[in-house]
């Protein structure tokens, strides 16, 4: 009896990993497959290398170039924004306070809880920032926005690597008499370059597909922007506006949109990964 | 002996971790250019004193520390002592050999650079010079370029001596510095530490009682914490004073 029950509980979670494994593999494929099958008969060449002309939201000539360029700047600007403080951060709880000091502990679970915090809402407080800084929705606004919203992503994330490094290892740096900011550049960041790497490329990839964050602070034109002060279109935005437009060949648009985005995402997280193994040569294991 | 006579003294050293003492009252005067070996059971303090002796133990949670330690007359302890410049004098060989994630080369640059030489023919002179010292050049002079995680346990450790030796300490801490070896690579680094204790004072700690034997000059006995007996290694192996001594030496205790 025992052994049949166990059985049968052995075929029963099985099934259920076979079917939630499937739901989420066939899920992605869905949302690939969609973006593509509706997305593949606008996109062309025009589509990335024109910005929109009069009327383009009505069905006329143009493309999102605007958009991509936008979307490009605006996370690369937000990404070194983060980056920034993030990398000080993690050095700071892992080399010059103790292992599982409270300060560690509460900065942690801050980090925890603004992951959790939705991307809306940091879109509402940077624009209160942006009023009170006296800016105008313009880029550098919304790389603000997008730099707080990848903060935690990228902190927490480097945060997980530079934990591993083995005590060991900042000992046999601080007894040649290393002081702990060489230990933390030269020795720690050195062994952590691969998680780094990933960690920023990660957060990168999150800034560059949030449309929320932006929606009130980046603008959108356009145009190309040309200085940090001038409104920016990003893909998510165009999306969203594209789908919203009662004309068929517009919303198709709006699904091109999705795949050269899509696209976009992959081609960083493959990057990631490329990046991240070439660093690895001097880590040790 | 006088506070001037030795590079390393320890005075009334007491360590505890939490409510658990781990040193108690620990005096000892390490004399210079010999290998002093501290043996003792696991758990003993071994590895402990030997941390405590160029404040590694500073960087861990809830380490107590009374007592001095002193470094050529210097009291490491004190606040006001610059412990860079402490730890630049003392080489640390630790249980399993930790190689920076860098070159073979740069392992060993690593520490001059950090203490301001840039000279690129000085520090391939230094690198040279105590890769020969850690007995490593003829293995490793065409291979200074790739990473040292790549190269043997055994070699790394040597890279880890040599590494200490850059920074032109005076004396070279071994926290059981065989134990994560095979033979014939742990016979290797007792005999390199052999020959350099003719301009290092040495200080080993092991379990290995035959690597004692083999290796020490001056033996410290340290049980539960507590010193036990310390002297000439040939007097105490010959005559132990301390029953717990002989136990131990027999192999009654371990």
């Amino acid at each position: 009896m025992g052994l049949r029950r166990r059985r049968v509980e052995e075929a029963v979670f099985k099934l259920l990993m076979g079917v939630s494994t499937a739901v989420v593999a066939g899920s992605l494929l869905f949302i690939l497959g969609t973006v593509v099958v509706k997305g593949l008969p606008a996109l062309d060449l025009t589509m990335i290398t024109q910005t929109p002309k009069g009327g383009y939201y009505l069905g006329k000539e143009g493309g999102i170039l605007n958009a991509i360029v936008g979307s490009l700047l605006l996370a690369a600007g937000a990404t070194f924004l983060a980056f920034v403080f993030s990398l000080p951060v993690v050095l700071y709880l892992n080399v010059y306070r103790r292992r599982g000091s409270r300060f560690a502990v509460l900065t942690r679970f801050a980090l925890d809880v603004l992951w959790g915090v939705p991307s809306i809402v940091y879109g509402a407080f940077a624009f209160l920032l942006m009023v009170y800084l006296g800016l105008r929705a313009s880029l550098l606004a919304g790389m603000i926005a997008v730099a707080l919203l990848e903060f935690p992503i990228m902190a927490r994330a480097m945060d997980e690597v530079v934990r591993l490094v083995p005590p060991a290892l900042r000992d046999a740096s601080f007894s040649l008499g290393a002081t702990k900011l060489e230990t933390a550049l030269r020795i720690i960041v050195r062994q952590t370059l691969p998680g780094i790497v990933t960690a920023v490329l990660i957060a990168f990839g999150r800034g560059i597909g949030d449309a929320a964050s932006v929606i009130f602070t980046a603008g959108f034109t356009d145009r190309v922007p040309t200085s940090l002060l001038q409104p920016a279109a990003t893909l998510p935005l165009a999306i969203f506006y594209q789908l919203g437009t009662p004309v068929a060949e517009v919303q198709q648009r709006a699904y091109a949109s999705a795949a050269v985005l899509t696209l976009l995402i992959l081609a960083i997280s493959l990057a990631a990964r490329t990046i991240g193994r070439r660093f690895k040569r001097h880590t040790i294991k | 002996m006088t506070d001037s006579a030795g590079h390393l003294s320890i005075r009334n050293l007491s360590v505890a971790f939490g409510s658990q003492t781990v040193l108690k009252n620990v005096s000892l005067d390490v004399p210079d250019r010999k290998i002093t070996v501290i043996i003792g059971p696991s758990g003993c303090g071994k590895t402990t004193l030997l941390r405590a002796l160029n404040r590694l133990l500073d960087s861990e949670d809830s380490a107590r520390i009374e007592g001095t330690v002193l470094v050529d007359g210097e009291d490491i302890y004190d606040p006001k002592t610059e412990i860079t410049h402490i730890r630049k004098k003392m080489g640390l060989l630790s249980q399993k050999p930790q190689v920076l994630p860098m070159s073979v080369f740069d392992n060993i640059a690593y520490g001059p650079r950090i203490h301001g030489l840039r000279d690129k023919k000085r520090l391939r002179e230094i690198v040279e010079r105590e890769l020969r010292a850690a007995g490593l050049w003829e293995e490793v002079k065409d291979r200074l370029g790739e990473p040292a995680s790549r190269l043997s346990v055994g070699q790394q450790q040597r890279l880890c001596l040599a590494r200490g030796l850059a920074v032109g300490p005076e004396i070279i801490l071994g926290d059981e510095p065989t134990s994560a070896l095979d033979p014939q690579s742990s016979r290797i680094v007792e005999q390199r530490l052999s020959v350099l204790k003719a301009d290092y004072t040495v200080v080993v700690v092991t379990h290995i009682l035959r690597q004692a034997r083999r290796i020490a000059d001056y033996l410290a006995f340290l049980y539960l914490g507590e010193l036990v007996e310390h002297g000439p290694a040939a007097e105490i192996f010959a005559d132990p004073r301390d029953p717990r001594t002989r136990a131990y030496l027999t192999g009654e205790i371990s």
